[in-house]
């Protein structure tokens, strides 16, 4: 049931866009959030907040920047490798110091390292092209030029079998061990602490793998639009990730994609027809969540599906 | 004789004014189970809590098998063989009753895995023998938030189990477990440590249980051992009896 429903949702990506063509950019965009919201989600499933996510979402879009203008590596697979192993690297160094910390110290250390960097991608202006940004290039794929247009196609379709697969593996990454003991670090870390179990340990791979998945969303995004600037490491863009996931819900793999889905087409539609309050129905939307559907938007496209047991 | 397997020795710790351990020198021996009994507040939480590195002693030293442990954590102590069980139950409210024990069971046998499930075979056979043990095999898909004090008990013990410990050490296991439920209880709980060698400290309030299941006493009274020997010689006592039987 949960597979015919993934494969409807895949459906909708791969149809809507040949009939509306300027969907593939909002679809494509959402994958790229979706991701970035997925790593943020993994932390939520151990009671952390993180607000200072955009810093590795814009690191994985100036990663691929840099690779490509600086270092002049511009084959697409490896600017997005090279951005999640970029994005995770931080993450590693960043994470060993997080995951000392819980609640409010938290999110709040997150927002100020990432604030920090915003503040250094506008200030080194030779580095980074200050509050004007860098453009990235359209990348090569096999060493083989492609058209902008090719591009935005091959980012929304190999974008949607990436987020199938990256999808599956964090899936199973939630069900081991180290997964299943991120909600006991919230519900009891002592007693993980008297099973033997550093928690530190535990939260550090949650926070690398939230580092590269964000990293990954960024890099899609960057070659996506083909510009990136300070603003995508503003905290605002790190609210936005909590906001998709809590949305979507943090409870699996898929919800942080429904959440990203929801609040992109809202937009786009909202900015087309009624400007001022898109951001009044999302917020909407979120309260609604908080109050009536603890597992988020993806929890009630799953109940809605569900059938009853038949008499 | 063998050496000790614990040996606490001249610990004193105290909370503000309140003395809860004032020269304690405790040596628990290898295979025995020994039984702490004492009034409310007289230390005996304190004790274990010192025993596994949750409080630190401001004087002394606690010693596993002449490996000095008292500056260890926690999670190292746990690693060297001694688990406990709590007075308060504490699991992991979000999961099911055999989730709780698969996460115990793997973090005995190998937690590290990223991309194997918890739920593997290998877990649930042990986690299913485990839950057996403490009578628990029809409550392993409850919700734990839900269940009755008593049934929680029984799965925190559970939990202790789980990581085949050298010494167990149990914060009042049969509190909550209802009166007719504590000697079968109790008698699985024996059979199971006896079997594996394990050695273990328990703290009771129930005197008929003392008396049945323990090797040695020690009597607890506001942060000092006031007796030490065999059940039927330290609880005929008078002192005890007047001192900690009586007000129990
Ligand atoms: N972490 C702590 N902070 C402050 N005081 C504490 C702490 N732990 C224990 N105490 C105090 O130390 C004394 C001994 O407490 P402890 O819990 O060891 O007693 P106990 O013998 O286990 O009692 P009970 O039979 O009620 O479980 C009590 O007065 C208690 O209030
Ligand atoms: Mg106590």
């Amino acid at each position: 049931m949960r597979i015919a429903l993934l494969l409807a949702l895949a459906a909708l990506f791969v149809a809507f866009p040949l009939a509306f063509p300027w969907l593939a950019f909002v679809f494509t965009l959402v994958i790229s959030k979706g991701f970035a919201a997925l790593g943020v989600a993994v932390l939520l499933r151990a009671g952390l907040i993180s607000i200072g996510h955009a810093l590795f979402y814009s690191l994985g879009a100036y990663t691929v920047a840099y690779l490509s203008r600086g270092a002049g590596v511009t084959d697409l697979i490896l600017q997005l490798a090279g951005a999640v192993a970029v994005s995770s690297l931080v993450g590693l160094i960043i994470g060993l110091f997080m995951v000392r910390y819980r609640g409010i110290f938290f999110a709040m250390l997150n927002l100020a390292v990432s604030m920090v960097f915003f503040t250094l991608l506008s200030k080194l202006y030779a580095l980074t092209g200050g509050t004007d940004g860098v453009r990235i290039g359209t990348p090569t794929l096999f060493g083989t030029t492609i058209e902008r247009d090719t591009l935005e196609s091959i980012l929304l379709y190999g974008g949607l079998v990436l987020a199938f697969g990256v999808g599956y593996l964090v899936h199973r990454y939630l069900k081991s061990p180290m997964g299943e003991a991120l909600p006991a670090v919230e519900t009891n870390e002592i007693r993980l602490e008297y099973l033997g179990i550093a928690v530190p340990r535990v939260l550090l791979a949650a926070y690398v793998a939230s580092a590269g998945l964000a990293g990954l969303g960024g890099a899609m995004y960057g070659l996506l639009v083909g510009h990136v600037s300070p603003e995508l490491a503003y905290w605002t863009i790190s609210g936005q990730l909590v906001l998709v996931a809590v949305l979507g819900g943090i409870g699996g793999v898929v919800g942080p994609f429904v959440g990203a889905f929801f609040l992109e087409i809202i937009r786009s539609f909202a900015v087309i027809y009624f400007d001022n309050i898109w951001n009044l129905i999302i917020g909407a939307g979120l309260l609604i969540v908080i109050f009536f559907l603890p597992r988020g938007l993806y929890g009630l496209i799953e109940r809605a599906t569900q059938r009853g047991p038949r008499r | 004789m063998t050496a000790p397997l614990l040996s606490v020795r001249d610990v004193h710790v105290s909370f503000g004014g309140v003395r809860a351990a004032d020269g304690v020198d405790v040596e628990v021996r290898q295979g025995e189970v020994l039984a702490i009994i004492g009034p409310n507040g007289s230390g005996k939480t304190t004790f274990i809590n010192l025993c596994t590195g949750y409080v630190k002693p401001h004087a002394g030293s606690i010693h596993l098998e002449g490996r000095d442990i008292t500056r260890n954590t926690p999670r190292q102590i746990t690693k060297l063989g001694i688990a406990r069980a709590f007075q308060i139950p504490q699991l992991f409210t979000e999961h099911r009753v055999i989730d709780n024990l698969m996460l115990a069971v793997a973090a005995r046998q190998g937690f590290w895995q990223v991309l194997a499930p918890l739920d593997q075979p290998a877990h649930r056979q042990r986690a299913t023998a485990l839950l057996e043990m403490v009578g628990l095999q029809d409550q392993a898909e409850s919700d734990v938030a839900t269940l009755p004090e008593g049934i929680r008990k029984l799965t925190d013990i559970a939990l202790a189990l789980a990581l085949e410990p050298r010494l167990l050490l149990l914060d009042e296991p049969t509190a909550g477990v209802s009166s007719g439920e504590k000697f079968p209880l109790m008698d699985r709980l024996m059979n199971v440590l006896r079997s594996q060698g394990v050695t273990a400290v328990f703290v009771e309030h129930d005197m008929d249980l003392v008396r049945r299941y323990a090797d040695r006493v020690i009597v607890w009274n506001q942060g000092k051992v006031v007796a030490d020997g065999p059940p039927d010689e330290v609880m005929n006592d008078p002192a005890v009896l007047r001192d900690v039987v009586g007000v129990i």
